[in-house]
C-alpha cells in the first residue's frame, strides 16, 4: 500500500477491472491474474477481443495468463525492479513521457537538496543511512526549501511503525514550500536526479540478469510505452507477485513512477489495479485487521511524545496542507464512534485508550513472540497460519507454546489441529503429551449465512443479504464479536483497575434481534458511514465531519455508502454508467476513477476526445464527466491558493493529487518511505547471484531477515541451494484450501502438490515426469510430484544457466486431499515498509524421491547437498 | 427445423479456470470422480464421464500458427478447452438405447431418464464420442443434461451462467453456428491459420448442438474428425449377417443334398 500510497496519496487500486475496456495496452506482472482474479480477468479479456487491447504478461512462469496474453515474457524471479527501471530508463532517455502531465501533475521539477546522495553514489546507499540502527533519516530527501518542525522528536524512528498507512504525510515538513525548475534542466531536479540514477537500467543490463532477450524486453518497452499522451492509455495489473518481495513496495513504486511519466493516472484505461486476492481484502485494510493503522488509514499512535495525547498526535499527524489537514476531524468522529457518550472534549474523546504501539507487532514478529514464549493466547479468525504462513513449521511449533488458541472456522484446519496432526507431531519431533496449549475450535457461519459487505479490489462495496442461518452453533463475525465484548465487559465490571476503563468505555448500541442474539449488520454500517452525534442524523460527505464530537463516524473514507435512513448504497443494484455508478458503492465519494482531476489538461479542458472523463464545465462552474470529480467540485482548474492557505484550499486548480501536500504525483517520495525516495535494485533476500548494481548492498538494507535457529538463509549464491524457488496458488483451490480441499467437486481438481520443473532441469537432474521429488530450502523440506513442462524456461543469468521451480502451496493434513506444505519452505522475513515476507524468490535444492520421515531429515538433506558440490 | 439450443464453447477465450465443471457438479449435484493427481499438465479431470459433464482440457503444444508472442527458443502454447456432451443431431446414444429412457427434448438436447434406465450400457458403446458412461456404484447411465431443468425454466445451463469469459456461450443453434463461423474467420484475419470450427455436419452425426471453436486438428482436443452413428453401420451390418446366414443355410443344406 505505500507503494501507491507514497505516489499518489492512497494506497488502494486507482481504478475498477472493469475500465481496463477502455486501455490501449495491458501490463501484467507480479500477477497470475487469469488464475486468482478470473472473474476480473472477464474484462481483460473481453479488452483484449473486442477492443483490441495488447496484454503483456512478463513473470517467472507461463502461466494461464501467459497462455491468453498477446505477449509473455519470461523473468527471473525477484529482478522486478531492474526489468521497470529498465522501462523507466527506456522513457527517459527516449522522451517518451507525456511532458505535459508530467510537467504539471507530478514533482518532476522540485529541486532536492545538495546534501543528497543517491544510492548510485554510495553503492547501494542513499544518504541519511544509519549503520547503527540500520534505517535512514530522510532529512536529505526532502525538496529544497522545506519548512522543518524539529520539534517532532520520533519523525525518524521506524521501529514501531509498519506503514500501512503511509501515504507520504509528514506534518513536520512543510512540502508546499518547494523550489522547482519547469525546464527540467537543474541537475538536482527530480527528473535529472532520476535520469541519472535509472541511467544503468539499461536493455543490455535486463537481458543479461533478468533472464530475458534483449528484443523481448525492447519489444515490451515498445508496446507499453506506446500507451502514452493524449488518445492512448495503458493499465498495469499487480498483485502479490510484487507484494510478497523483500523489495516488494519498491516494486509497486517503480509501476507508479512509470504511470506518472505515461500521464497513464486518473484517466480512462489508465491506473494500477492493486488486485486483491480474495473477497474483501480491501475492506480488511480500509478497516484494518493490520497492528499498524486505524480505520481510513490513521496511523496507529506510537509509545511516545507525538501520540502523549491528542493534541499531540494530530500536531504529528496533521499536514498543513493537503486533504490530510482535515485528521482531527477524522479521529475525533472514530473515537465518538469507538466510545460514544464516554469521548468527551475533556478526556481527549478517550485518545489515551487507544493501545500504543511499542514495537513490530505484525504476524511475523508475533509468531517470533510466540515462539519465544511471549503470549499466552491467540484468536485465529479467518486465517490458516499452520499453513498460509511463511515458515509454517516455525508457526505450528510456535502455536504449541500458547497456554490457549481460539480458532474461529467453518472446517477444522490445520490450524486447530497442529497438536495432533503436524508432521512435527506424526514425526516424533513433538509429542502430544507436551503441547500444553488448549484449543477451542469454534464454528463460524459462511458469507452466505450473514449480512454484511465486501470491499473488493476497486473499493467497491457490496452489500449482501443473508440466504440461510448459519448451521448448528455457528455464527457470524458480528455476533461472535459482540458477544465477547457484553462478556468481557460484564468481567471488567468487577474489576475497575484503569487498564479496563478503555474496555468499560467501548460502546456497541446495536439492535441486537432473533432468538441467536444478533446485532443488526446494517446498523454497524451506517454508524461507519457516520451521523450526528446528537440526533443521529446520517451523514452524506466526510465533509460533514467535525472535530468537536458532534459528528460520529467508524471510518472516515466510508462515508457517503449510508447517505440517508432506508438508503444502504452499498445494496444498490442498478447501473446507469460504464463505470457502474449505481453498483454498489466505491470509497471515496463513489469516485471509480482516483485522480480523476488528471484526465483534463491543467486547463479543464480532456485531453482528448477519446480519453475524455471529467472536466471543468465553465458555464456550471463545477467539474463534470463520467465519473465522481476526485476533486472540490467548485474549485476552477485557473484557481491558485492565497497565501497562508491550509489544507485542500491550498492547492491549486491544477493538482490533481489532493491527498499529498503538494497535490502532486511522486515520481521522488520525500517522505513515508523506508528504504528510498526512488527505487533501486537489490537481489532477494536469498539469489542465485551478487548484486549486479551494488558490490556493497546485497539485499535492500533495511529488510530484516529475523534470523534464528529455525528461520535460517542460504548464502546467495549457495552451492547447497542452486534453484530459485518461487510459490503461488491455482485458480482450483482458496488459499490454505480450508475452503477447497474440503470439498470433493473442487479437492478433485488439483488434488495434489506438485512442482513445476523445466524439461531441461528434469532431464539434467533424471526426474521422471509425475515422480515424488523432495524440495528442500534452508528452512525445511517438502516432498511434491514433478511436473516438468515447457511452461518453465530455463533462464540464463550473466551466462550461468539458473533454473526456477514453482511450488503452490495449498496442501496439507486435512481434509478429502492431503499434502505437504508449501510455506515449510519460506522465511519469516520483513519487507521494510510492510513488513511482509518474501515468498515468490527464494533458494532452495531438488533431490529424486520422496521426503525422509526421520526427524533429523534437514540435517541431513542440508549435508548431502553439501557432500554433492564438495 | 425447430429453433433449439445449443452450446458454442471458444478455446481462443477460455482460461481454464474450471469453473464450468465446479458450477455443473454444484447445480447437478454431480458426485466426486476420483482424486487422482494425472500430471497431465493441470488436467486432472481427465474425461467425459457418469460423473464428468464439463471437462476442461490442458493442451502443451508447439504453437503452429498465431500472432502470440512467447520469449521461448520454441514456439509454444497453451490451450484450455471445456468439452461437454454433444448433443448430437443424429446421436447414438438416442437409437441404442432400447429402453426409450434416451429422449431427444424440446430444445433438441438428449436426455438420460434416469428414473427409466436401466443400465444396460448400449448407449455407452453407442456414442461416437465416448461421452455417455456408466456410474460404477450404480449401474445407470449419466451424462451432461444440458441442464434441462434450467432451460425449461428459461435458464441458461450452469456452466455458460458461470463462465466469466464467456468462452462458453448458449443460444439458438443457427445464431451460434453463424458466430463460430464468423469468429473462424476473425481469428483467421489475426493470423491463427488453423482456426476451426467443429461441427461435424458432414457425417451421419449430422451436427452437434454443442460446437467449439478449436485452434489446429480435432484430434488433438478427443475429437473425432468424422464420428458416425453407429446405426449407419447397420445395413451394411445385416447384409453381412445375411449373407452369413444365407452361407451357412446353403452349407446345411449341400450336407443334406450330398
Amino acid at each position: 500500500m505505500p507503494g501507491l500510497g507514497t505516489t499518489y496519496g492512497r494506497g488502494g487500486a486507482t481504478t475498477a477491472p472493469s475500465d481496463v475496456v477502455n486501455s490501449d495496452v495491458v501490463l501484467i506482472m507480479g500477477s497470475n491474474m487469469a488464475e486468482n482474479h478470473p472473474v476480473g480477468f472477464q474484462w481483460v479479456m473481453e479488452a483484449k477481443e473486442k477492443h483490441g487491447t495488447h496484454i503483456i504478461h512478463v513473470d517467472p512462469r507461463f502461466s494461464r495468463t501467459s497462455a491468453v496474453a498477446n505477449t509473455w515474457v519470461s523473468l527471473r524471479a525477484g529482478s522486478d525492479i531492474l526489468f521497470l527501471g529498465g522501462l523507466i530508463n527506456y522513457v527517459l532517455q527516449n522522451n517518451l513521457d507525456f511532458r505535459e502531465y508530467v510537467l504539471h501533475y507530478t514533482n518532476a521539477s522540485v529541486i532536492i537538496p545538495e546534501g543528497f546522495k543517491d544510492a548510485e553514489e554510495l553503492d547501494g546507499l542513499f544518504s541519511g543511512w544509519d549503520p547503527a540502527t540500520k534505517q535512514y533519516d530522510n532529512t536529505t530527501w526532502l525538496y529544497q526549501g522545506v519548512k522543518q518542525d524539529e520539534s517532532s522528536s520520533d519523525r525518524h524512528d521506524n521501529s514501531q511503525s509498519g506503514g500501512h498507512s503511509q501515504h507520504g504525510v509528514d506534518s513536520s515538513v512543510d512540502l508546499s514550500t518547494y523550489e522547482q525548475d519547469l525546464t527540467l534542466q537543474h541537475p538536482r531536479c527530480v527528473w535529472q536526479l532520476m535520469k541519472r540514477h535509472f541511467a544503468r537500467y539499461t536493455p543490455d543490463m535486463v537481458a543479461r540478469y533478468c533472464g530475458v532477450t534483449k528484443d523481448a524486453f525492447l519489444n515490451v518497452a515498445k508496446i507499453y510505452t506506446s500507451a502514452s499522451g493524449p488518445d492512448k492509455t495503458g493499465a498495469i495489473c499487480y498483485a502479490l507477485g510484487w507484494t510478497q518481495h523483500s523489495s516488494g513496495v519498491q516494486m509497486i513504486r517503480c509501476a507508479a513512477m512509470l504511470q506518472l511519466l505515461l500521464g497513464n493516472m486518473g484517466r480512462p484505461g489508465g491506473g494500477i489495479l492493486a488486485l486483491r486476492g480474495h473477497a474483501s481484502i480491501q475492506g480488511s485494510t480500509d478497516i484494518p485487521t493490520l497492528f499498524d493503522s486505524l480505520p481510513g488509514y490513521i496511523s496507529m499512535p506510537k509509545f511516545g511524545y507525538s501520540s502523549v495525547d491528542l493534541a499531540s498526535f494530530i500536531k504529528a499527524n496533521k499536514p498543513k496542507t493537503g486533504f490530510w489537514n482535515n485528521i482531527d476531524k477524522y479521529i475525533v468522529s472514530m473515537l465518538k464512534a469507538f466510545y460514544g457518550e464516554h469521548a468527551t472534549a475533556e478526556n481527549d474523546y478517550g485518545f489515551n485508550w487507544l493501545p500504543r504501539l511499542t514495537g513490530d507487532h505484525s504476524h511475523q514478529a508475533y509468531f517470533l513472540d510466540m515462539m519465544d514464549g511471549k503470549m499466552d493466547g491467540l484468536f485465529v479468525m479467518g486465517q490458516n497460519p499452520a499453513v498460509a504462513a511463511p515458515n509454517s513449521g516455525l508457526e505450528r511449533r510456535a502455536l504449541g507454546k500458547l497456554k490457549w488458541l481460539v480458532v474461529r472456522e467453518m472446517v477444522e484446519t490445520e490450524t486447530a489441529t497442529f497438536w495432533r496432526d503436524s508432521p512435527e507431531v506424526t514425526s516424533g519431533e513433538l509429542k502430544m503429551a507436551d503441547i500444553q496449549t488448549e484449543v477451542f475450535l469454534l464454528p463460524a457461519a459462511g458469507h452466505v449465512e450473514k449480512d454484511g459487505t465486501f470491499t473488493n479490489t476497486q473499493r467497491l462495496l457490496q452489500w449482501r443479504e443473508k440466504a440461510i442461518d448459519p448451521p448448528g452453533d455457528a455464527r457470524s463475525e458480528n455476533w461472535f464479536i459482540y458477544h465477547i465484548w457484553e462478556r468481557v465487559v460484564e468481567k471488567a465490571k468487577a474489576d475497575p483497575r484503569p487498564r479496563n476503563q478503555g474496555l468499560l468505555a467501548l460502546q456497541m448500541n446495536y439492535t441486537i434481534t432473533g432468538p441467536r442474539r444478533e446485532p443488526e449488520a446494517p446498523e454497524i454500517l451506517q454508524e461507519i458511514n457516520g451521523y450526528t452525534t446528537a440526533d443521529r442524523k446520517l451523514l452524506k460527505t466526510f465533509g460533514e465531519l467535525t472535530a468537536d464530537g458532534s459528528t460520529t463516524c467508524g471510518c472516515w473514507i466510508y462515508t457517503g455508502v449510508y447517505p440517508e435512513a432506508g438508503r444502504n448504497r452499498a445494496n444498490e443494484r442498478d447501473p446507469k454508467d460504464e463505470y457502474g455508478h449505481g453498483w454498489g458503492w466505491a470509497w471515496p465519494a463513489d469516485r471509480r476513477v482516483l485522480y480523476n482531476r488528471a484526465s483534463a489538461k491543467p486547463d479543464g479542458t480532456p485531453w482528448s476526445e477519446r480519453k475524455k472523463l471529467v472536466w471543468w464545465d465553465e458555464a456550471e462552474k463545477k467539474w463534470t464527466g463520467k465519473d465522481v470529480p476526485d476533486f472540490t467540485a467548485t474549485k476552477p482548474p485557473t484557481y491558485v491558493p492565497p497565501p497562508g492557505a491550509e489544507g485542500d484550499a491550498a492547492l491549486a486548480g491544477d493538482k490533481p493529487y489532493i491527498l499529498h501536500a503538494d497535490g502532486m504525483g511522486w515520481l521522488w517520495v520525500p517522505v513515508g518511505l523506508n528504504d528510498g525516495p526512488l527505487p533501486t535494485h537489490y537481489e532477494p533476500l536469498e539469489s542465485p547471484i551478487a548484486n549486479p548494481m551494488y558490490a556493497g548492498q546485497q539485499a535492500n538494507p533495511v529488510g530484516l531477515r529475523r534470523t534464528r535457529p529455525g528461520n535460517e538463509y542460504a548464502t546467495s549464491p549457495d552451492t547447497r541451494f542452486p534453484y530459485v524457488l518461487t510459490t503461488y496458488r491455482l485458480t482450483e483451490h482458496h488459499t490454505a484450501g480450508g475452503m477447497s480441499r474440503t470439498l470433493s467437486h473442487l479437492a478433485e481438481l488439483q488434488p495434489e502438490i506438485f512442482c513445476e520443473i523445466s524439461m531441461e532441469l528434469a532431464d539434467e537432474l533424471k526426474i521422471e515426469h509425475g515422480e515424488w521429488v523432495t524440495l528442500v530450502t534452508a528452512r525445511g523440506a517438502i516432498e511434491a510430484h514433478a511436473l516438468s513442462t515447457s511452461r518453465m524456461k530455463p533462464l540464463t543469468i550473466d551466462g550461468k544457466r539458473v533454473h526456477q521451480i514453482g511450488v503452490p502451496f495449498h496442501w496439507g493434513y486435512n481434509g478429502l486431499v492431503k499434502g505437504d506444505i508449501g510455506n515449510d519452505l519460506i522465511a519469516i522475513s520483513e519487507e521494510p515498509n510492510v513488513r511482509i515476507m518474501e515468498t515468490k524468490g527464494l533458494l532452495c535444492n531438488l533431490l529424486v524421491g520422496r521426503r525422509s520421515t526421520n526427524v533429523e531429515r534437514l540435517k541431513e538433506y542440508h549435508s548431502i547437498a553439501e557432500g554433492k558440490t564438495a | 427445423m425447430n429453433k433449439t439450443s445449443a452450446f458454442l464453447t471458444d478455446a481462443t477465450i477460455c482460461i481454464g479456470c474450471k469453473a464450468c465443471e465446479v458450477a455443473c457438479k454444484e447445480w447437478n449435484e454431480v458426485p466426486e470422480d476420483g482424486l487422482l493427481w494425472t500430471g497431465f499438465s493441470y488436467d486432472n479431470t481427465q474425461a467425459l464421464g457418469a460423473s464428468t459433464w464439463r471437462h476442461v482440457m490442458f493442451l502443451e503444444q508447439p504453437a503452429t500458427a498465431g500472432p502470440q508472442q512467447v520469449d521461448m527458443e520454441n514456439p509454444f502454447r497453451w490451450i484450455f478447452l471445456s468439452d461437454v456432451c454433444k448433443h448430437c443431431v443424429h446421436s447414438g446414444c438416442l437409437e441404442g438405447c432400447p429402453t426409450g429412457a434416451i429422449v431427444r427434448t424440446d430444445v433438441g438436447s438428449v436426455l438420460v431418464q434416469k428414473d427409466i434406465c436401466n443400465g444396460c450400457g448400449y448407449c455407452v458403446v453407442s456414442c461416437p464420442f465416448g461421452v455417455v458412461d456408466k456410474r460404477h456404484d450404480d449401474g445407470r447411465a449419466f451424462k451432461c443434461t444440458f441442464c434441462y431443468d434450467r432451460q425449461s425454466a428459461g435458464m441458461m445451463p450452469a456452466c455458460a451462467k458461470t463462465c466469466p469469459t464467456q468462452s462458453i456461450k448458449f443460444g439458438e443453434r443457427e445464431d451460434l453456428r453463424a458466430e463460430g463461423i464468423a469468429r473462424v474467420q476473425e481469428l483467421k484475419a489475426r493470423g491463427y491459420a488453423d482456426a476451426q470450427l467443429y461441427n461435424p455436419e458432414e457425417t451421419s452425426v449430422g451436427g452437434t448442438h454443442a460446437m467449439f471453436v478449436i485452434l489446429g486438428k480435432p484430434d488433438a482436443y478427443n475429437l473425432p474428425p468424422a464420428p458416425e452413428v453407429p446405426t449407419v453401420y447397420l445395413k451394411s451390418a445385416w447384409t453381412s449377417a445375411l449373407l452369413a446366414a444365407m452361407v451357412v443355410i446353403a452349407v446345411v443344406c449341400a450336407a443334406f443334398l450330398f
